[in-house]
């Protein structure tokens, strides 16, 4: 009987074995069947699994000595099978691996009814459950062996001598008890193990049919097995526990599901993606992200400050500042003063001058000008972190594989195509792109860099550079000249001025930003860069272009505001004084000290200019404008030139579509410089008018739609394609740079300016921060204060910007050995591959010093025969490419270098010689007997003598 | 989970939601790509599993792939048969791997077998020559054709065995400053 079942049971594993969607399926009744013959044919299945395991060792094991021994029989057949189906061979370990399982879960669901229900009945079976217990002991030593490898299968050996060894060291009398403690240990790691295969299986390059088997199985087996653990109460809690996991890990997924539903416009960016590259679509991803952000710093303004004032503040046209002046009353609703957001505009929640400065408003007591301060304030330190920390991301995802050029060819050709063009139209230039870049490195390559081409090329950047500079040089010069000149302006009568005069400014900076980019661009040609890099020069330079117009704009307010100041000083005065000689009037003329406030209309009062609101409708005008301005270009330079170019080209004395006009392409570095400095603006302005943002969310949302459609109807993709890679941090870089400019002038008004008597959240105070002052003083408990007090003692706050310079300094050290060990690596791995290569194809080692010992050495013809020295050497190439694909691939940066290590580290050890037949054949030449030396010096002792 | 859907039953979601970068809805608009490519042969109800297969022809013609230089050896290196005849989940398996989230490790060895066009698991010489001939469409001599993949297994090729394997490929691969946004397909 015995051997009949044996047989059966083998052809049953195999069966299963091979077919692995089968077997999860015919699992459980596998499970059954095998429950009756279980006892009698464990042994046999004990050794059947130790011989497989032995086989998979022999597939899979990694250590040296095994490949050695068996490599010389084997190696052709195992390189076969590798080669043939990598896919295969993994679905081979896996099916073996589940096999195994499979036939333990059996096992298992058995010894757990024997361990509930006949404990009593233990005596009877006697030896033959203490014979079962032990071997799933085995079992359970191998499967948490197996969980425990995974990956690192190079352990594998241990393993199989730890199966070996027990079988017939194992003492008979040990308790059942303890097995179950051993078992559920051992269960719970094995479920644990399922748990992970679960969550990574989408990593595994399987089928989906199989993975979707695989998986099956792992739920089955977890779901079965989850509960068995933990007894009692414990059991409960376990269950509860597991009910729990599983709750949370399906509310995960519909909050995934959720959030990427969340994600707006994913389609229409994708689809311009697919027309003109990643270059272009890096723009609408930048756009969309801008939108995120500015839609968070609404929220902040809106919920924080115009809410509470709208809500809980006084109503419009209950105290001056939120009444129309009389003289204004007339034209308050003309469109032609809305649209300058003065009249109404000007005196609604929009802008600062709006907000009343009562210390608390409403039943909640909700302190309105601290909160103004404080989320203003909040914006930009909110902004300051998100930029930081996307840049931060952006970084890490980058890593700095960039900078190393050896694989110039390789990339270009595995990595150029860009897999998200699906247009006919991007597909022909991106053909003729890759086709000139490749005929580029050619000649590249060919002449090994030219020296007169060199120096031209030099010379062209050097000169256009100079060019650039002298026309930023300029268009700084007139843009002061301008400024100055109207300042002269300013003071002469305004009625004398003719429309030019009076918008000069304007009219000058919007003309340099119009004519300087195309000059800038005509001035790169010269440059002769990549379009990736001219990008960035174009940025670059763009960048200052309007750096040097924001600032001039800047300090042209600044004087508008002092001047106002100064009114407002005489406004205030002559108010004042008019007030007292009100009350001196009232009590002299009806003889009394109680005097009522005087009865104005609050559209009477005489009021102070209010520099704050001046300056916020400076902005939204600005941005306004702007607005305006970036559509109009699109619609005239887009729009209308396409449709020109379209329909007038039937009746053309020449082709407008290829020849003069032609379609516009997407202006990336304008766009995004345009989009970063609105961005500048709107951070300047929103203290200035909360309203602000509101309308840059605005703005956002339709240029998106807008641009979108006009990319996708009025422009064609560019001539070169090219990607965009890592722009995206540069563009952060300017945005943090603008964020940072826009944050200097409106600290410095909150800590200088005084603010207006007579209107905003801070009016009657001395200085904004006051209000900070005012709260900590008066509302907080008087211990604070006097911390505070401390730790704005400079005293205190040298230290501290000591210690953060220190700090600095510290990282920046460490940052810079981490950076020069990792040259140092990757410098070390090139010598590597050079030495590896020169020793390959001439047999020659490149170290000079080295080579000339070896012409020392007395009696080359010492050598013992190549014959002998090629096998060993044959094992030794296979093994390390063997190594090196199990090796996980690179995960992330950080493992990067400790693979760099690890793959460099196998090269030097010996010369890949891949025919040993060629060496065979000429045995004493002198390229053999250099071969040898080199060898010896690899690594350990050559086998010399 | 609001709306009603036939197709898959609510585990069939579940576990391609697990085998797949994809997202319940993703996955539902990617089945309607597939069934958009004939809808006379992919039936409306998945839940037992037909055994529909989509020629290459309509697979390729997909706008993702229509223009890509690679799109009969991609379809082939994901479809079961090895054609580029896919069944649904061969063509959800593809474009789980050629999505933004599959890592880059998949990324590569999918990469690999694309490029591996005599699928002898080594990129040797002669699919160098067809990568190179498919991207620049013929337009290189033969000359520049060879130096190139010579180069190319210079300077990639680390056990110098005059091919590219697989981790010789990962090594330069996952180097390359393009192959982070390597291939992220729609969706």
């Amino acid at each position: 009987m015995p051997p009949k079942r044996k047989n059966h049971l083998v052809i049953d594993i195999e069966n299963v074995g091979m077919d692995v969607d089968a077997d999860f399926d015919s699992e459980s009744e596998d499970a059954t069947r095998r429950r009756s013959r279980n006892r009698k044919a464990k042994p046999q299945r004990k050794a059947r699994q130790v011989s497989d395991e032995e086989e998979e060792d022999e597939d899979e094991d990694k250590s040296p000595k095994r490949r050695g021994q068996r490599r010389r029989t084997k190696s052709r057949g195992d390189e076969d099978e590798d080669e043939d189906n990598g896919q295969q061979s993994v679905a081979n370990k896996r099916s073996k691996a589940s096999r195994r399982r499979g036939a333990k879960n059996s096992r298992k669901e058995q010894s757990d009814e024997e361990d509930e229900s006949d404990k009593e009945s233990k005596q009877k079976r006697g030896r033959a459950v203490s014979k079962k217990s032990k071997e799933e002991q085995n079992n359970e030593k191998k499967e948490k062996d197996k969980g425990k490898n995974g990956d690192n299968k190079n352990n594998k050996k241990k393993k199989a001598e730890k199966n070996s060894s027990p079988v017939s060291s194992d003492d008979s009398d040990e308790e059942s008890e303890e097995m179950s403690e051993g078992e559920l240990e051992a269960l719970k790691e094995q479920v644990e193990e399922k748990k992970k295969l679960i969550a990574t299986i989408r990593n595994k390059p399987w089928r989906m049919q199989k993975r979707l088997s695989v998986l099956k199985e792992a739920q089955d087996f977890v779901e079965r097995f989850e509960g068995a653990l933990g007894k009692g109460k414990g059991r409960r809690l376990y269950a509860f526990k597991v009910m729990m996991t599983k709750k949370l890990i399906k509310f995960n997924r519909d909050f995934e599901n959720f959030k990427t539903a969340c994600i707006p416009w994913e389609m229409k960016i994708k689809e311009v993606e697919s027309h003109f590259g990643s270059s272009v679509a890096s723009y609408f991803i930048f756009l969309r992200w801008m939108y995120g952000l500015n839609l968070i710093l609404f929220g902040f303004m809106f919920g924080l400050v115009v809410m509470p004032e709208v809500l809980m503040g006084l109503p419009y046209g209950s105290i001056p500042r939120k009444t129309v002046p009389r003289s204004d009353q007339a034209t308050e609703m003309d469109l032609s003063v809305l649209l300058d957001f003065g009249g109404y505009c000007q005196y609604s929640v929009l802008f600062y001058g709006y907000y009343n400065s009562d210390r608390t408003i409403g039943v909640l007591k909700f302190r309105l000008p601290l909160s103004y301060l404080l989320t203003s304030v909040g914006i930009f330190g909110y902004s300051l972190l998100v930029v930081i920390r996307m840049m931060a991301r952006n970084a890490d995802v980058g890593g700095d594989g960039g900078d190393d050029a050896d694989f110039t060819f390789s990339w270009k050709m595995f990595t150029s195509w860009d897999y998200l063009i699906g247009n006919p139209e991007t597909a022909d230039n991106k053909y003729a792109s890759i086709t000139t870049s490749f005929k580029e490195s050619i000649v590249d390559e060919q002449e090994n860099q030219k020296d007169e081409n060199i120096h031209l090329r030099r010379f062209c950047r050097v000169s256009a550079n100079v060019l650039i500079l002298c026309s930023l040089g300029g268009s700084g010069y007139l843009i002061y000249y301008v400024v100055k000149r109207s300042q002269d302006f300013a003071k002469m009568d305004p009625s004398s001025l003719s429309w030019f005069e009076k918008n000069e400014v304007e009219f000058v900076m919007s003309l340099l930003g119009l004519v300087c980019p195309p000059l800038f661009e005509s001035i790169a040609e010269l440059e002769d860069y990549h379009p990736r890099i001219a990008l960035k020069w174009q940025l670059g330079r763009i960048f200052a272009l309007f750096l040097g117009n924001l600032y001039t704009f800047l300090f042209a307010l600044f004087d508008e505001v002092n001047g106002k100041l100064e009114e407002e000083l005489s406004i205030k005065n002559s108010s004042e004084w008019a007030l007292s000689q009100y009350y001196a009037n009232y009590s002299a003329f009806y003889n009394t000290t109680v005097v009522p406030p005087p009865n104005v209309s609050p559209a009477d009062v005489i009021r102070g200019p209010c520099w704050e609101t001046a300056v916020g409708q400076e902005f939204v005008k600005l941005t306004v404008s702007d607005v305006e301005v970036t559509f109009l270009t699109i619609l005239i330079g887009d729009f209308v030139r396409a449709f020109i170019v379209r329909f007038l080209n039937y009746c053309w004395c020449w082709d407008l579509e290829a020849g003069f006009p032609s379609y516009g392409e997407f202006d990336i570095s304008g766009n995004v410089l345009g989009l970063v400095f609105n961005q500048g603006m709107i951070w300047m302005g929103a203290f200035y008018a909360p309203g602000l943002i509101g309308i840059n969310v605005l703005r956002l949302l339709t240029s998106m739609y807008f641009q979108c459609w006009a990319v996708m109807a009025c422009n064609v993709p560019h001539e070169r394609v090219f990607k965009a890679s890592k722009s995206n941090n540069f563009y952060m870089g300017l945005l943090l740079l603008v964020l940072f400019l826009s944050i200097l002038p409106v600290i410095y008004t909150i800590m200088t300016m005084p603010p207006s008597f007579d209107c905003g959240p801070f009016s009657g105070q001395q200085k904004m921060y006051d209000v900070v002052m005012e709260t900590i003083n008066q509302d907080l408990p008087a211990f604070m204060g006097t911390i505070f007090s401390y730790a704005s003692n400079p005293g205190l706050i040298m230290p501290a910007v000591l210690l953060m310079v220190l700090a600095i300094y510290y990282l920046n050290t460490v940052s810079k050995a981490y950076q020069q060990a990792n040259a140092d690596l990757k410098k070390k791995m090139k010598t590597a591959r050079d030495d590896e290569k020169n020793r390959r194809n001439n047999k020659d080692s490149t170290n000079q010093m080295m080579k000339d010992l070896e012409e020392l050495l007395p009696n080359k013809s010492l050598l013992p025969p190549p014959f002998e020295e090629d096998t060993p050497s044959e094992t030794v190439s296979v093994k390390n490419s063997k190594q090196t694909k199990t090796k996980p691939g690179p995960t992330g940066k950080g493992v990067n270098v400790e693979k760099e290590v690890s793959l460099a580290a196998p090269n030097p050890r010996r010369p890949v010689t891949q025919a040993p037949v060629q060496r065979a054949g000429p045995p004493m030449n002198a390229r053999g007997a250099h071969a040898e030396p080199g060898r010896g010096r690899g690594r350990g002792g050559p086998p010399r003598r | 989970m609001g709306n009603k859907q036939t197709i898959f039953t609510a585990q069939q979601l579940d576990a391609y939601q697990d085998c797949t970068y994809f997202t319940r809805k993703e996955i539902l608009r990617l089945f309607y790509r597939y069934r958009d490519l004939a809808p006379q042969l992919v039936p409306l109800d998945y839940t037992n599993h037909p055994d529909v297969k989509l020629p290459y022809e309509l697979i390729g013609s997909m706008p993702e792939l229509k223009d890509n230089p690679f799109r009969q050896r991609i379809a082939e290196v994901f479809s079961e048969d090895g054609q580029g005849n896919m069944t649904l989940n061969d063509f959800l398996d593809m474009f789980s791997v050629l999505s933004e989230m599959a890592p880059r490790d998949l990324k590569a060895y999918y990469a690999f077998k694309i490029y591996d066009f005599n699928d002898d698991d080594f990129i040797c010489k002669s699919d160098l020559e067809k990568t190179l001939n498919k991207l620049t469409r013929n337009e290189l001599t033969e000359d520049e054709v060879r130096m190139v993949c010579e180069k190319v297994i210079d300077e990639a090729d680390l056990d110098n065995d005059g091919r590219l394997s697989l981790e010789d490929f990962q090594h330069m691969i996952v180097r390359a400053p393009d192959f982070l946004r390597y291939r992220n397909s729609d969706t």
